[in-house]
C-alpha cells in the first residue's frame, strides 16, 4: 500500500502495587484524599533519608524475569533532575545506566503471525505527583499522594512495524503484569501509561527516519489510532518534499489527530548523577532464583497448554489467556469436569457478551466457575435444553447460585418422557393438521413451525430432539 | 583559559528556573570557572582500570520492609505552601499542551 516502512517503539510505565511507596512508609493507595499520604521523605524535605522498599525491587526483578530480561547483578540508582511542580524534590530517583533488566522480549501475535518484540531495558524509579488544572485558568493544583510510588519503566526495542503490533504488545505486557500480580495495570487509573515513538523510512533503507513521540495515549485504542494517524501524517510530509521534525505530539481523540506539544524547556538535560542516598544493590543468583520460583505460568505457556492438552483452537486459547481472571475462571470450570471446548464457547460467547455490555470483568459477577460448569453439564445430560440454559444462565450470571436449584425452583427441567410428550403433542398436532400434510408434501419448513408450536406451549421445556422424532412419527402415520 | 562561558551559566540557571542580573551572571561565570578548575586537578591522576565510584559507602542492599507507617496530617504537609485550595497546593497554571 505504501512505500514506507513504519518503525515503532514503546515506553511503558507500570505502577507497582506495593503497600508502601518506593523510598518511604507512606501508603501507596489510589484514590485517597489529596495529600494525605505524604511525609518529609516523599515531600523532599532537606536532610531526610529515603530507604529502598525491598518489595519494589522484588517486583521489578519479577517483571524483568517475566519479560525474559537479563538481570543486572549490580545496580544503582541515579538522580534525574528537573523542575516541575509535580516533583517536590526537583529530582526523580531513577536508574540511568544500570537498569535492573535488559535484553528481554515479548511474544505477540497479529493476524495469526507470531513475532518477538525486544525489551531494551526495564528499570525501577519513582512516580511524580498529580497535577490538575483549574477550569477558571487561575492555576493548577498539586496532589502529592502519588509522589514516590514505585514504577517500572519498560522500554521496547524499535521492533514494531504496525500500530496493530503496538496494540498487541501492550495487551501482552498488561497480561503478563497481571499474571505476576505486580500491578493493577489499569490505564484509567494511571497504573499503566504509555508513550510511543514512531518514524517511517522508505523500504530497504537501513537508517531510521526522524521520529516523533506521542503522548496523552490514554487507552490501547488511542495508542493504535494515534500511531495510525502519525504514520499517515509523516508519510504526507515526506511525499510533499518536507522533513519530519523531531518533536513531542499529543493525541487528541476528539479530532483523531496529533498536534505538536510545547516542550518543557531543556527537558532533555536531566543531568543524571548517582543517587548518594541509596546504597547500591547486589542481586545474586539466590535472590533471582527465589523470585523465579514465584512466577506463575504465564499467558504464552497457558495458551500452549490449552491447545496441546485441552484441544482448544489457537484462537480460543489466545482469547481466554488475555486476562488472568478469565483464564483462571476457565481452568476452574474445566477442573469441575466440564468439557473444555464447551466452557470456552460459553466464556467467549454468552459470558463475554454479558460482561462487555455491563462493563464488568468475570471476577465482578456472582456466577462461579462451578456454576458455569454445572450449567454446561445439565445441558450435556439433557436435563435442560440449550434454549432453557440461556434463561438459567441469565439468572446465574446476575445472581449466582446453583444452576440445578435454579432449574428446579423455576420448573425448567426438560420434559424427555416420551409418554408425557405424546400426551402434550396430541392436541397441538390435531390443531395443526394442515402443517403435517404440508410437510409430507415436501414443505420442509412446516416441521420447524410444528416444533416451534410445541416449544411455545411447553415454554421451551420439551426435549426438542424427541419432539422432532414424535412429530415425524405422527406424520408418517398420516 | 576559561572553561565556562556566560551562555553556559545562563543555560544552567534556566534549567534551575533561576534568573540573574548581568552582573550576577558575570560573577557566577568566574566562580564556576574556578570551581571546575579546582576539580580539574583530579585529571592529573591515572585512573586507568579503576571502576568509577558510584557511592562512597562500600555497602550493599540496605532496604526496608514494605510496611505502612503513618503519614503527615494534611495540614502539616501543606503548612509551608503559600497557596492552597481543596487540600492541594496551588501553583501557577501548568499546561503541557499548547
Amino acid at each position: 500500500m505504501s512505500n514506507f516502512e513504519t518503525v515503532i517503539g514503546l515506553e511503558v510505565h507500570v505502577e507497582l502495587k506495593t503497600k508502601t511507596k518506593a523510598f518511604c512508609g507512606c501508603a501507596n493507595q489510589f484514590g485517597a484524599e489529596p495529600n494525605t499520604n505524604t511525609c518529609p521523605i516523599c515531600l523532599g524535605h532537606p536532610g531526610v533519608l529515603p530507604i529502598l522498599n525491598r518489595e519494589a525491587v522484588d517486583y521489578a526483578i519479577k517483571a524483568a524475569l517475566a519479560l525474559n530480561c537479563e538481570i543486572s547483578r549490580e545496580t544503582k540508582f541515579d538522580r534525574k533532575n528537573y523542575f516541575y511542580p509535580d516533583n517536590p524534590k526537583a529530582y526523580q530517583i531513577s536508574q540511568f545506566d544500570q537498569p535492573i533488566g535488559r535484553n528481554g522480549y515479548i511474544e505477540i501475535e497479529v493476524d495469526g503471525e507470531k513475532k518477538r518484540i525486544g525489551v531494551h531495558r526495564l528499570h525501577l524509579e519513582e512516580d511524580a505527583g498529580k497535577l490538575s488544572h483549574l477550569e477558571d485558568g487561575s492555576g493548577s493544583l498539586v496532589d502529592f499522594n502519588r509522589v514516590g510510588t514505585p514504577l517500572i519503566e519498560i522500554v521496547s526495542e524499535a521492533d514494531m512495524r504496525d500500530p496493530k503490533e503496538a496494540y498487541a504488545y501492550l495487551e501482552k505486557l498488561k497480561a503478563i503484569m497481571q499474571y505476576i500480580d505486580v500491578s493493577d495495570v489499569k490505564m484509567e487509573e494511571g497504573s499503566l501509561r504509555c508513550d510511543a515513538n514512531i518514524s517511517i523510512r522508505p523500504y530497504g533503507q537501513k537508517e531510521f527516519g526522524t521520529k516523533t513521540e506521542l503522548k496523552n495515549l490514554n487507552s490501547f485504542t488511542f495508542v493504535e489510532k494515534g500511531l495510525a494517524y502519525e504514520e499517515m501524517r509523516q508519510e504526507r510530509v515526506l511525499l510533499s518534499g518536507g522533513e519530519v521534525v523531531q518533536e513531542t505530539r499529543r493525541y487528541n481523540d476528539a479530532t483523531k489527530t496529533t498536534t505538536v506539544m510545547r516542550g518543557k524547556e531543556g527537558s532533555d538535560d536531566y543531568r543524571y548523577f548517582p543517587e548518594p542516598d541509596i546504597i547500591k544493590l547486589k542481586i545474586d543468583q539466590k535472590w533471582i532464583d527465589r523470585i523465579k520460583a514465584e512466577i506463575p505460568e504465564l499467558p504464552d505457556a497457558r495458551q500452549k497448554r490449552y491447545v496441546e492438552k485441552l484441544g482448544l483452537p489457537e484462537y480460543d486459547a489466545m482469547v481466554l489467556t488475555q486476562t488472568k481472571t478469565m483464564s483462571d475462571f476457565f481452568q476452574a470450570a474445566v477442573a469441575e469436569g466440564a468439557d473444555a471446548k464447551l466452557v470456552s464457547n460459553w466464556l467467549m460467547g454468552e459470558v463475554s457478551a454479558y460482561l462487555n455490555s455491563n462493563y464488568k470483568t468475570i471476577d465482578q459477577v456472582p456466577m462461579t466457575a462451578q456454576g458455569l460448569a454445572k450449567l454446561i453439564q445439565l445441558i450435556e445430560k439433557g436435563t435442560i435444553s440449550s434454549k432453557i440454559a440461556k434463561k438459567v444462565f441469565k439468572e446465574l450470571i446476575e445472581k449466582g447460585g446453583d444452576p440445578e436449584e435454579i432449574v428446579k425452583a423455576k420448573g425448567l427441567v426438560q420434559i424427555s418422557d416420551e409418554g408425557a410428550l405424546r400426551d402434550m403433542l396430541t392436541p397441538i398436532l390435531e390443531a395443526n393438521k394442515q402443517s403435517m400434510i404440508d410437510y409430507k408434501n415436501g414443505k420442509d419448513r412446516a416441521l420447524g413451525f410444528l416444533v416451534g408450536q410445541v416449544m411455545k406451549q411447553t415454554h421451551g421445556k420439551a426435549n426438542p430432539k424427541m419432539v422432532n422424532k414424535i412429530i415425524i412419527d405422527e406424520i408418517n402415520k398420516l | 583559559m576559561s572553561r565556562i562561558n556566560e551562555e553556559q551559566v545562563k543555560y544552567v540557571a534556566d534549567l534551575a528556573r533561576l534568573s540573574f542580573t548581568d552582573e550576577e551572571i558575570k560573577t557566577f561565570t568566574t566562580q564556576l570557572d574556578d570551581i571546575i578548575g579546582f576539580a580539574e586537578q583530579l585529571n592529573a591522576l591515572d585512573t586507568e582500570g579503576i571502576e568509577p565510584t558510584t557511592h562512597v559507602l562500600d555497602m550493599y542492599n540496605v532496604m526496608r520492609d514494605d510496611v505502612v507507617e503513618p503519614s503527615l496530617p494534611r495540614e502539616e504537609a501543606l503548612k509551608n505552601a503559600p497557596l492552597q485550595e481543596e487540600g492541594q497546593v496551588k501553583v501557577p497554571l501548568i499546561m503541557e499542551a499548547d
